[in-house]
């Protein structure tokens, strides 16, 4: 028995009281005499406690403060810790005066398929419901603050899986570690014991839940891994499982992780995962006052709390009968006992008789509310309607084994007529069900090895129903959780929605966190009666994973901040520190953006060093590209499978700009290509494309040339690269060389600051241009000397910014900007640099009717602006404001060389165009910019100025 | 997730392979274009197995012999 007074303090909605250790906040809050705990979801029906762990349907709060609140506990899956601040959700101004549920509003305007028929509609009509429908119905309001916990990720093996520690599960863990099997049990209450906590049986001389806790320490003590107060959410493929861990309960803060997301991968799975009560369908089922029998039960014998003063229980089955006697126990006046067989028998059903009043052929026809409870219920006794007067309706519609793991590792159902419900079939992966998730209820069946005493003898399988009754006035509830009645089902099967599917999505029906644990059953039976079917021929939705909700933290675990993503840091990165580079992102990079002088902005700077460059020289970090050696006898052949230009006729010591396709004919990246040697080659490429570049050689090498004597060795780490560009480079590198610059294009070998480098004659600019390649642990002497002697000559740094801009002014593209996997060579104006005889990747998607037809494709366009004002990124190319668009702007840039403003863009028929004025107008950045088409090259068009 | 039995590396999770394509929408270099953009654009999915093309972060390429509808590789054979 329980003490009067609590000893762990908690608040609900603001007012303290205190509870009980080993309480969970329902079994406190009940003590405590809170009934009200909750609003429903749509209709804001006064809610109280339900079930009694993670199934529980009603009583959804939100736990914590701040940002560790976390909205959608349920009351039930909650432990009791000091300090514990949980609230209501879903009701405005308070709980008890709910204005959601006073003007009744929710109720007239949100009849099943009202989503259905609102998202169908015209939109005029959703935009006018949504604010409504987001006050009014709704869970719990995430917390706006970044989540203050820490979430572990961690990985295991085992022989035996066995998910869930009751009786079965328990007996199962302990049989695998005796047989010397690596063995790890998961249970998701904090205590071992499962059914046992709420049942009143001894073992081997030991009360069950004694037992229990002494199994538990066995399985520990022969190696074994037991995790309670965790949860299987996922049942992946080949044994593979995922599992959730709260080292803390919601909202209390933690010392280490606050959760464990495990993956498992087991060689055997046993799944004894019990069964979950089914509710009775009656009017106003829902009352603050009316719960499961095992739930009822389980506050009496595990938490020893009364779950009212006058009780009633309605049961079709045995089970129930044994909360009689747990709540007669506590003191609680045991009305009536409903048992919905007109005939029942048996040493539970008689001991029952000779206690308590038992009507047979009896049951709830109708809840009656008093304020926000039940005050008592009309029966169906002896053919006649009788009112019992009760706080407290316990009832049980029998009970459904937990078939959610069995389904998503793709075993078989069963229907089993005799017990009225799904059964596991047989298994898809190595898994097999015991105890009541496979049916079987006598617990001395279970535990054959060990002596089981009952004081209340054995009752019949908890299987009759499901049922469901739509005979008295009043709403009844199939499921609690989302507000579908009985009517919500009929609704849905006169409308057409006949399928379990179709009806789901139509009434919402198995959503939320309950995902159909109390109500599929129940529901099932109404939709088969409605269409005349077996329930089996009604059909069952997926079971999805995961079974309960999991915080998206838990997913995200360490990786997250800085840890989500790997940054790649330049070589350089310090010295570009030094010189006071901005970074910005370019994919898993940060790269210098530009380096600001005092008062000076981004746009400045930029500008400033792109005029740098085309005024004197500047100096760029370029190590981010991707490069690839490619050596060997073949080596020649691979190279011509992934690049569209002409390939063998390159002369050693020489490059060239070159292109690479995708299979259906779209560009993948640019870059250039060197030959080294006769049988050696440098390709470079993207710095965003560097990975698929990587496997994309690998898979021509070995899947298309089938293994060619040719490696392939990515040296886009070992290289630094540095580009040099201006009319005063050749002067930079020579003056440091002490030998004349390569030839356009071509490349050598030299010595800077006593470090050998390469440098290869390639202009990105439009002007003279080298990059230098260098080893990385090499770079900071030679870029220093190269920084050193550009600034000599009025020269420096330039960053990404400037670079951009420079690269737009001669119409170069970008890999992603305008090369967006939508355009082929010649939509950029490349046509002309493809090998004519084919034989590369992609080659032959270019001959397909819709590319080689004259009209219809986006070519790539320069943009100038006519008033001299920026363009605006994304823009869409129009005639007229409102029209539909004809193309975009890729990029946008300042002029270099003078004033005003320019871009790159995509233009249907762009070639055709050259000359138009169209408009460049973006609504979302509020700009619209009269431009003129015309070739996508700003700058230098005979290209004098980058030959040497 | 799939444990994939790697030649190389033996089994080995799902997330340490990539899956590229069926065997049959490989693309050879010298496919007509009429073979070629059948094979891009008119192949057969059928319902069972198939032959799947897949790589491991080792750098094996891998065919699989894989069900779609059960998930189970019946093969894996080293590219
Ligand atoms: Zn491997």
């Amino acid at each position: 028995m329980r003490d009067a007074a609590g000893s762990i303090p908690f608040t609900f909605d603001g007012k303290a009281y205190a509870g009980q250790p080993g309480d969970t906040l329902a079994a406190a809050l009940i003590a405590n005499g809170v009934r009200l705990v909750a609003r429903s979801f749509k209709l804001h029906r006064p809610r109280g406690i339900m079930g009694a762990g993670v199934e529980e349907p009603s009583a959804l709060v939100t736990v914590g403060e701040g940002a560790r609140a976390e909205p959608n506990a349920r009351a039930t899956d909650v432990f009791l810790y000091p300090g514990l601040v949980a609230r209501s959700q879903n009701a405005w101004p308070s709980l008890a005066f709910d204005v959601g549920a006073v003007n009744s509003l929710a109720a007239a305007l949100i009849p099943a398929g009202f989503y259905y028929k609102t998202f169908f509609g015209p939109p005029s009509r959703w935009m006018l419901y949504e604010r409504f429908i987001r006050r009014a119905a709704g869970l719990g309001k995430p917390p706006q603050a970044p989540d203050p916990d820490h979430y572990g990720h961690r990985s295991a093996f085992c022989d035996v899986l066995v998910v869930g520690a009751g009786p079965a599960g328990l007996a199962a863990a302990l049989t695998a570690v005796d047989a010397g099997k690596r063995v790890i049990l998961i249970e998701q209450d904090a205590a071992p014991g499962g059914s046992l906590l709420r049942e009143r049986v001894t073992i081997d001389g030991e009360p069950g839940v004694v037992w229990a806790a002494n199994v538990a320490d066995r399985i520990r003590a022969g190696g074994g891994r037991v995790l309670l107060r965790t949860t299987v959410s996922g049942y992946w493929d080949d044994n593979f499982l995922t599992a959730v861990e709260r080292r803390v309960e919601p909202g209390q803060p933690a010392e280490g992780d606050a959760q464990v997301l495990w993956r498992v991968r087991a060689g055997e799975v046993v799944l004894a995962t019990g069964t979950i009560e089914r509710p009775l369908v009656f009017a106003n089922n829902d009352l603050p006052g009316v719960m499961m029998a095992g739930a009822a039960r389980a506050l009496a014998l595990r938490h020893g709390v009364a779950p009212g003063r006058r009780a009633v229980i309605a049961t079709s089955h045995d089970e129930a009968y044994r909360t009689a006697f747990a709540l007669a126990d506590l003191g609680v006046e045991i009305v009536a006992i409903l048992d919905s067989r007109t005939q029942a028998s048996g040493p539970l059903v008689e001991a029952a008789r000779a206690r308590f009043v038992v009507h047979a052929g009896a049951r709830p026809l109708r809840a009656i509310r008093r304020g926000i409870g039940l005050a008592g219920v009309d029966a169906l006794i002896d053919g006649a309607k009788r009112r019992l007067l009760a706080d407290c309706l316990a009832m049980s519609g029998g009970a459904s084994p937990v078939l959610h793991l069995h389904r998503q590792a793709g075993g078989a159902l069963e229907y089993d007529a005799a017990r009225g419900g799904f059964l596991p079939g047989a298994g898809r992966q190595r898994h097999v069900s015991i105890g009541a998730a496979a049916g079987e209820h006598d617990l001395s069946a279970i535990l054959t090895l060990a002596r089981v005493v009952d004081p209340l003898g054995p009752g019949s399988p908890p299987a009759p129903g499901p049922l469901w009754h739509d005979e008295a006035p009043g709403k009844a509830f199939v499921d609690f959780q989302n507000d579908v009645t009985t009517l919500d089902l009929a609704l849905a099967q006169r409308e057409g929605y006949v399928s379990v599917e179709h009806t789901k999505r139509y009434t919402t029906l198995g959503m939320g966190t309950d995902q159909g644990k109390t109500g599929a059953m129940v529901a099932l039976a109404q939709i088969a009666d409605l269409r005349g079917v077996p329930l089996p021929d009604a059909g069952l939705t997926t079971f999805r994973p995961p079974y309960t909700p999991v915080t998206m933290g838990a997913f995200a675990g360490p990786m997250k901040g800085d840890h989500a993503a790997p940054i790649r840091r330049l070589p350089l990165a310090a010295a570009h520190d030094a010189l006071g580079a901005l970074w910005v992102p370019a994919g898993a990079w940060m790269r210098p953006r530009a380096y600001l002088a005092p008062d000076e902005t981004v746009a400045q700077a930029s500008l400033r060093e792109a005029r740098m460059v085309r005024a004197s020289v500047g100096v760029v970090d370029v190590s981010s590209l991707a490069k690839f050696e490619i050596a060997g006898p073949d080596a020649v052949d691979l190279v011509a499978a992934v690049c569209a230009t002409p390939v063998a006729k390159l002369a050693i010591g020489r490059g060239r700009y070159t292109v690479m396709l995708r299979e259906d004919g779209m560009v993948m990246d640019d870059g250039t290509l060197w030959r080294l040697a006769e049988d050696r080659w440098l390709i470079t490429s993207s710095t965003g494309g560097a990975a698929r570049m990587a496997r994309h050689l690998t898979y021509v090498a070995d899947v298309l040339l089938g293994h060619p004597r040719a490696a392939v060795v990515d040296v886009g780490e070992h290289w630094a690269g540095l580009a040099l560009a201006g009319p005063q480079a050749a002067a930079v590198l020579s003056g440091l060389t002490g030998a004349e610059a390569p030839a356009h294009m071509g490349l050598g070998d030299a010595v800077i600051a006593g470090v050998p480098v390469r440098v290869l004659a390639a202009s990105y600019s439009g002007e003279r241009a080298f990059e230098v390649h260098v080893p990385g642990h090499l770079a900071r002497a030679v870029f220093d000397a190269l920084v050193g002697a550009a600034r000599g000559l009025g020269g420096g740094v330039y960053g990404l910014d400037a670079m951009d801009h420079l690269r737009v002014e001669k119409g170069h593209v970008v890999i992603g900007a305008e090369a967006d996997g939508r355009v082929t060579p010649a939509d950029l104006g490349l046509g002309g640099v493809l090998r004519k005889t084919g034989g590369y990747v992609g080659w032959q998607a270019l001959q397909r009717p819709a590319l080689v037809g004259p009209v219809g494709r986006r070519h790539l366009v320069g943009l100038t602006s006519v008033d001299h004002t920026p363009i605006a990124e994304g823009a869409m190319l129009v005639m007229r404001e409102g029209e539909p668009p004809l193309g975009h702007v890729t990029t946008a840039a300042p002029r270099v060389a003078q004033d005003g403003a320019i871009a790159l863009g995509l233009l249907t028929d762009g070639a055709t165009r050259h000359g138009q004025i169209m408009l460049a107008w973006s609504p979302t950045r509020r700009s619209t910019v009269p431009v003129r088409v015309g070739p996508p090259l700003f700058y230098d068009a005979q290209g004098a100025r980058y030959r040497d | 997730m799939l444990l994939i039995p790697c030649p190389h590396c033996g089994p080995r999770n799902q997330e340490e392979f990539a899956y590229e394509r069926t065997l049959d929408s490989v693309v050879r270099l010298n496919d007509a274009p009429e073979l070629a953009i059948a094979t891009l654009y008119a192949r057969a999915n059928p319902r069972g197995q198939e032959h799947e093309i897949w790589s491991h972060t080792c750098g094996q390429w891998l065919r699989l012999t894989r069900d779609r509808i059960s998930h189970a590789i019946h093969s894996v054979e080293p590219l």
